[in-house]
């Protein structure tokens, strides 16, 4: 194996959980939720999936669990703001500190225990493949999962009348109660898919990435997650073309440290967000654009009037 | 004259808002293949009763029967399971999504597949509403939104179809052949339940018609016969005076108090209207009508009036002789400037804002007494709200309310009134009586012909033809973003008019 295909794995393997973080998320924002807890429910599902894996001896339903563990959070923060109309910033923002809070007291049992981990796949002849063998055919599932869910997704939001119905609740849920939309209903899947893929991604982390649960190992992925759905300005495809992006220069801060490049590491561990800001002033540059790829009701509490 | 079943049947319909008796025990029945007027002022109670047959609303007390059965309609899907079909007067559309999307969004499944954008266009085009499919609706004016809503409803082959106001955006040739297309579906059986405030036209297009006064019903007059004044005393339960716009008395006009010279502007949507060479001066003392079918540079040019749009250069606009063409609205109306935009509802008021809050908005930066070092002077703000409130005969609920619980006419003569009660010496203004009744629409065009003849200079855009021919002394008019030179009222026609917005040469 080069250097240069380890640089190439170790990306793969960082884009891969901002990637389904960011798919969830961006599915919740179109339906017009906002939930800031994605931290929350990525290290909640880091751990309920650390913790199933070591009870069940298997990492498949440990990635069952992780993904259990993101939706209960979402449950609890879709009830929060869609039942109750609570406000949705701080109801994600509590949401974040419970989850790290909640992660902790589960994982103190787990703390220093070996890990099970997901094994990569191996495919003969293909994966011995040189150069792109291993990279194209000798990951983890979930790596080729999260690529096949943007694709997904991207075709569900495009292609679908659900998921037309679910950018129109995003885009005007007056109109859309209106129409005899059920926009609760919507909105509440929406989160709960959003809690799912959030959980899923900590549960890479996990199971995957490094197998061993440390408290709060998601160490701030969720928020990139959250500036790659603006970055990708709420399009799936390129959420994943951002997610490897963002992937690499994760990776870029590891590498450039261990080589010993005098750039320092926090301008490097900044540049994910440095990118979503120059990515939201080059498309707001285009005002009809900007206007029309957000969703508008993003952040907005719906109560319908009877 | 129809005389089909009864299709639909309301009996003693309540719904109250707080206080509030929107509908105040309403019996209506509609027959299968009639025309059926519902007229009222605004905040008599139309659109409550609408939406409470469309669903969207639930009756305190009260029953309807659909065909002779009882049916509980609980939500605007029901609704049309029924067959009950809804235009909106505040658009129902997803801004953005496009022409196609939102269509296919209120069809069944079986509807909306890939030959939808066939479908779309070959429905539009047979009812003479074309509709490009792709379109985003963001990018489409005012006009056009309707006829999606109007097309969207027909692709649903309702059997009975209720139209808020459908013709207040729509030319005459477009609002005629919209009375062909309903007059088509009421001989094939379909009901039309038709709100409008425009008497001869129900007079014209409708069979049956029920008068609403403060939530209660005042009358079944027959529309065939009886006269536009019945039907207006009805509603307003008083004699209307005929509204006289112009001066008529031949006085001469003042100075030029509003010029604007060599206005060209690119658009900056992809489907906005670039402006070119615009020039246009009102005077002291006069109104300035602008016609012209929605979409043609109408929001372009008021934008470059009110300043939310800069000019090029600051010569271009000059209010009483002074250049602000670079000037912001704020700057401007310190020249002595109002503006009432065509939207009011998000542009020329924030509905979550109260009445006071509203008025400060377009105040703060030149009545001293409410803004004071930046600081607000929330009594003296109250108390300018419920003098706007007094003087326009705004109903609105009690106390301090948020802009969105009024009407939508309401909310048009509050909007109007901020800006008449500062006496400005320059108005501009935008569809001034848009979905307002006809007491408060010639309540709005009497304050504007009153604040004409006080010496201020008036430019009201309007796609109401009438309403232009009623209170313009000079009447320019707006097509593909040229404008033409205006023309004094009493030396053009309706039909010079209308050829010049087809887009004819000057």
């Amino acid at each position: 194996m080069t250097g240069f295909e380890a640089v190439i794995l170790t990306i793969v393997t960082a884009a891969t959980p901002l990637l389904i973080a960011a798919l969830g998320e961006l599915v919740t924002e179109r339906s017009g939720v906002l939930n800031l807890g994605v931290e929350g429910m990525m290290i909640v599902g880091a751990v309920t999936g650390f913790a199933g894996a070591q009870l069940t001896g298997s990492p498949y339903l440990g990635v069952v669990a992780s993904m259990i563990g993101g939706m209960a959070l979402a449950g609890l923060f879709g009830f929060l703001v869609l039942r109750l109309a609570a406000n949705q910033v701080a109801s994600g923002l509590a949401l974040t500190l419970l989850g790290l809070g909640l992660s902790g007291m589960i994982g103190e049992a787990f703390i220093g225990q070996p890990g099970l981990k997901l094994e990569r796949i191996h495919i003969p002849f293909l994966t011995d493949l040189p150069v792109v063998g291993q990279v194209l055919f000798g990951q983890d599932p979930l790596v080729y999962a999260s690529v096949a869910l943007a694709v997904c997704v991207s075709r569900f939001l495009f292609r679908t009348r659900a998921g037309l119905a679910l950018r129109a609740v995003g885009n005007n849920h007056g109109s859309a109660h209106m129409l005899g939309v059920h926009v609760i209903r919507t909105r509440f899947l929406a989160v709960l898919f959003g809690g799912a893929c959030s959980g899923l991604a900590g549960g890479y982390l996990s199971l995957a990435y490094t197998p061993q649960w440390v408290e709060g190992m998601t160490a701030g992925r969720g928020w990139i997650a959250l500036a790659l759905v603006v970055f990708a300005s709420w399009m799936p495809l390129r959420a994943a073309v951002g997610a490897y992006l963002f992937g690499g220069a994760l990776i870029l801060q590891f590498h450039a440290q261990a080589e010993g490049i005098p750039v320092p590491p926090q301008f490097l561990s900044a540049l994910p967000y440095i990118a979503t800001v120059a990515a939201l002033v080059i498309l707001s540059r285009d005002r009809w654009r900007a206007r029309n790829d957000s969703p508008a009701c993003l952040g907005q509490v719906f109560v319908p009037d009877r | 004259m129809p005389d089909g079943n009864v299709l639909l049947e309301a009996r003693g319909i309540v719904k109250r808002f707080g206080d509030l008796a929107a509908n105040d025990d309403i019996d209506l029945s509609v027959h299968a293949g009639e025309i059926h007027a519902l007229l009222g002022e605004n905040g008599a109670g139309k659109s409550t009763l609408v939406k409470i047959l469309y669903g969207s609303l639930q009756p305190d007390a009260g029953a309807v029967s659909w065909q002779g059965r009882p049916a509980v309609v609980g939500n605007p899907a029901e609704a049309r399971a029924l067959g009950i079909g809804m235009v909106f007067q505040h658009f129902s559309l997803f801004e953005g999504l496009t022409v196609a999307e939102n269509i296919a969004l209120a069809l069944p499944p079986d509807a909306a597949g890939r030959g939808l954008a066939a479908d779309v266009r070959a429905v539009s085009e047979s009812y003479g509403l074309p509709l490009d499919p792709a379109a985003r609706v963001a990018s489409l004016p005012v006009g056009v939104r309707q006829r999606i809503e109007i097309v969207r409803c027909l692709l649903q082959r309702p059997r009975l179809l209720i139209m808020d106001e459908p013709t207040s955006v729509l030319t005459p040739q477009e609002a005629e052949r919209l009375f062909e297309t309903l007059r088509r579906l009421a001989g094939e059986g379909c009901a039309v339940l038709y709100i409008s405030h425009r008497l001869e036209e129900v007079r014209q297009l409708c069979h049956t018609a029920t008068v609403l006064r403060h939530g209660r019903v005042v009358g079944r007059p027959d529309p065939k016969t009886a006269s536009t004044a019945d039907l207006a005393r009805l509603m307003v339960g008083a004699d209307i005076e005929e509204a006289r716009g112009r001066r008529g008395d031949g006085a001469p006009a003042g100075p030029v108090r509003l010029a604007v010279r060599g206005l060209s502007q690119t658009a900056d949507t992809p489907f906005g209207v670039s402006l070119e060479d615009i020039s246009l001066e009102v005077r002291g003392g006069e109104i300035v009508g602008v016609a012209g079918v929605a979409g043609n540079g109408q929001d372009e040019l008021f934008a470059a009036l009110s300043g939310e749009t800069a000019a090029a250069e600051q010569a271009v606009v000059e209010i009483d002789g002074r250049p602000c063409g670079r000037a912001g609205p704020a700057a401007r109306r310190r020249l002595g400037a109002a503006f009432v935009p065509e939207e009011r509802m998000g542009h020329a008021a924030v509905p979550g804002m109260r009445l006071s809050e509203n008025a400060v908005l377009t105040r703060h930066g030149t009545d001293r007494d409410i803004s004071v070092g930046g600081v607000l002077r929330l009594g003296q703000a109250r108390r300018l709200a419920e003098r706007i409130v007094a003087r326009f005969d705004v109903r609105a609920p009690p106390g301090d309310p948020e802009a969105k619980a009024l009407s939508g006419g309401n909310l048009q003569k509050f909007v109007v009134g901020r800006e008449l009660d500062r006496k400005p010496g320059v108005l501009a203004v935008s569809q001034p009586t848009w979905g307002v009744d006809i007491g408060a629409a010639t309540e709005i065009r009497r304050e504007l012909a009153a604040l004409a003849r006080s010496g201020a200079a008036v430019l009201a855009i309007s796609q109401d033809l009438d309403e232009i021919l009623e209170i313009s002394d000079r009447i320019a008019v707006i097509s593909r973003g040229r404008l033409s030179s205006a023309v004094p009222a009493a030396e053009t026609t309706r039909e010079a008019i209308g050829l010049l917005m087809g887009g004819a040469a000057d």
